[in-house]
């Protein structure tokens, strides 16, 4: 028998690092010697517990900057798309950026270097965890409690898990491959969820429905 | 008072609120103490009015005391205030001997409340020097500084650096404000209570009111910026963009109103230059209000086609916040916190000049169901964003994150 999923919840803090990028330069020389992979992680993936508009052009900080205040719409769409989700490790990803900004900088049409309206500040921030007390132990009742999760707790076993765990996915999937295969095609489906273009509130929604429908089609 | 909390569930959520009780279990039971130096008047006290019942409600004892001092302390501070947001002021060295010596006397009657605290919250540099003579601390101290600091005057920072980089942290509005220093630099953008006087629903009755009393022509539009009388909410600004608006809107009324604050002694001498520059205008309406006229805020602001807030240096402007969660359209000033929150041509729009207020002005006015469609979109932004609820997570994960040392994943 599978251990009962224990729901827990997270809170996030922003903590400025006190480093900025004035121009593109900057930003890849601060990318080349970051060593603190809580930076990338911040800039690309804790944008889903901050404030940010409902219709953002840019999906993660870098490029939102770089449109925003260096007006590079061409390296802005190409930072845009990169997904974090794909990347095992966040040291990987700051390569991948690395190689983008390069790439940009050495085409012809490359305005070199002006200067940025406003600078990018780089964040990282620290996260509190804890335990809700409240259990599933069958995944039927998945849905209706999914539904009564704060955003936090949503972060914290669909987004953060992905750092936390080995296996760099979400918590729920990790979960129900525990009941030896009965739950494999639910944890499949939600494990085809995209998370990174969507807020989490829509998030939660999209796991209740992947869930509701699953059991609706008669599976138990 | 009843159970406060449960009344935010209403706005933001259940959850929400079950989200903070499990949050603040931890710390239970622990004393805060917020200093500042004023207890009516701006952004900073309002702040400390509303989220220290919430933190009692949660199990905190928290309290909250006020320095106090003489004119001459509070012109030092308001220099200080003003350097840090980068105007280029000599403090001479009476005044700094005096700033000084008021922090002496006021840690003289706060010591022992200071040192039995679990954690000390100093708001803003007039009470920093209390952390240096605070010498049998028990708990951690946390400077929170609300003022756009993105570029202090060099002299006058390095003066009170040296009071505040000895703190286990700092807390910033933004993370362009943030000053480098040798303690981890938190980042808490304020907010605004959905269920306070200034943001409560109001009776169709009592707006109404408010033409009568102001004299106001209901029929015509208003624009109406809420601001303490300070050079860097640019007023004289606002009257040119009005005017240059007013050659193409004939018809239009503009309010400027605000309160002084005791820890500013300009006011009045900017009061009287906007006085002026409006001369004798009888449609520019300048109101002196008295600090607790909250509910006369929320009227102006709910009978106000557009709100204004130009202004050329901003902590984080919660004016605009306020003026936004009764769905209106701010047109901006490109500076602070206001970026955080007018969402260019979404929520507003950010100018740098009259000019361009003005130009924004004429546009809204023209284009009223843009105008409404913005207006919506800023109240739901403010709903997900920047309300109280909002802000004290982050206060008490901060709190945690403090008493827990730097760790990057806490588990409680």
């Amino acid at each position: 028998m599978n251990q009962p999923f224990a729901v827990l919840d997270c809170a996030l803090i922003a903590i400025a690092t006190g480093q900025k990028a004035h121009d593109l330069r900057e930003l890849r020389d601060r990318l080349i010697t970051m060593s603190d992979p809580g930076i990338m992680y911040y800039h690309f993936w804790d944008a889903l517990l901050r404030p940010r508009f409902v219709d953002p052009e840019y999906q993660n900080d870098f490029a939102a900057w770089v449109w925003h205040d260096l007006h590079d719409r061409r390296l802005a769409e190409r930072l845009s798309i990169l997904n974090p989700a794909d990347y095992r490790l966040m040291d990987d990803l700051r390569h991948k950026m690395i190689e983008v900004i390069e790439e940009r900088m050495d085409e012809e049409d490359f305005m070199f270097y002006p200067d940025a309206d406003h600078p990018f500040f780089f964040c990282r921030s620290q996260i509190v965890i804890f335990d809700t007390h409240f259990r599933i132990d069958d995944p039927r009742k998945l849905s209706e409690i999914i539904a009564q999760m704060s955003l936090g707790s949503i972060f914290y076993h669909f987004i953060d898990s992905r750092r936390r765990t080995h296996s760099g996915i979400n918590d729920f999937s990790v979960w129900l491959r525990g009941f030896e295969g009965v739950y494999e095609v639910l944890a499949d489906e939600i494990d085809a969820i995209d998370p990174y273009f969507d807020s989490l509130p829509v998030l939660r929604n999209e796991l209740v429905t992947v869930v509701e429908k699953y059991f609706k089609k008669g599976n138990h | 008072m009843g159970c406060k909390l449960d009344q935010y569930a209403e706005v933001a959520g259940r959850e929400v609120i079950d989200h903070l009780r499990q949050l603040a279990e931890p710390m239970k039971g622990i004393n805060v103490v917020h200093v500042n130096s004023t207890r009516e008047g701006g952004g900073v006290a309002e702040i400390l009015h509303r989220i220290i019942p919430l933190q009692q409600e949660l199990g905190i004892n928290a309290k909250w005391e006020v320095i106090t001092g003489d004119p001459e302390f509070y012109q030092c501070t308001k220099k200080m205030h003003n350097a840090l947001q980068g105007d280029r002021l000599y403090i001479p060295e009476t005044l700094l001997k005096q700033y000084e010596a008021t922090n002496r006397r006021n840690y003289e009657r706060l010591q022992s409340v200071l040192e039995a605290a679990d954690m000390v919250y100093i708001h803003d540099p007039q009470p920093a020097p209390l952390l240096s003579l605070c010498s049998n601390r028990k708990g951690k101290w946390i400077w929170r500084c609300h003022i756009d600091a993105s570029r202090p005057y060099r002299p006058v920072w390095k003066y009170l650096r040296r009071f505040v980089e000895g703190y286990d942290a700092s807390i910033w509005s933004l993370t362009d404000f943030a000053q480098p220093m040798p303690h981890p630099l938190y980042i808490i953008p304020p907010s605004i209570d959905p269920l306070s006087e200034k943001n409560m629903e109001l009776g169709k009755k009592e707006i109404e009111k408010i033409y009568e009393q102001y004299e106001l022509d209901p029929q015509r539009p208003i624009l109406v910026q809420i601001s303490r009388f300070d050079r860097f909410k640019d007023p004289v600004g606002v009257i040119q963009a009005y005017r240059m608006a007013k050659a193409f809107v004939p018809r239009l009324q503009l309010v400027l109103a605000g309160g002084g604050a005791t820890d500013d002694p300009e006011g009045k001498d900017v009061l009287i230059e906007v006085m002026d520059y409006s001369d004798d205008d009888p449609d520019i309406h300048v109101l002196l209000l008295p600090p607790d006229a909250h509910r006369t805020v929320n009227a102006l602001q709910r009978i106000s086609d557009i709100a204004l807030q130009k202004s050329l240096k901003e902590g984080f402007g919660l004016t605009v916040t306020e003026a936004m969660w009764k769905a209106k359209p701010v047109i901006g000033g490109n500076a602070g916190g206001i970026r955080l929150q007018v969402i260019n041509h979404h929520t507003g729009f950010l100018v740098d000049t009259p000019e361009g207020a003005a130009l924004r002005i004429r546009y809204l006015l023209k284009n009223r169901e843009n105008l409404e469609v913005m207006g919506r979109r800023a109240k739901e932004y403010v709903r997900e964003n920047f309300l109280l609820t909002r802000h004290l997570r982050e206060y008490l994960t901060q709190m945690v994150a403090v008493m827990r040392g730097s760790l990057e994943r806490i588990q409680l």
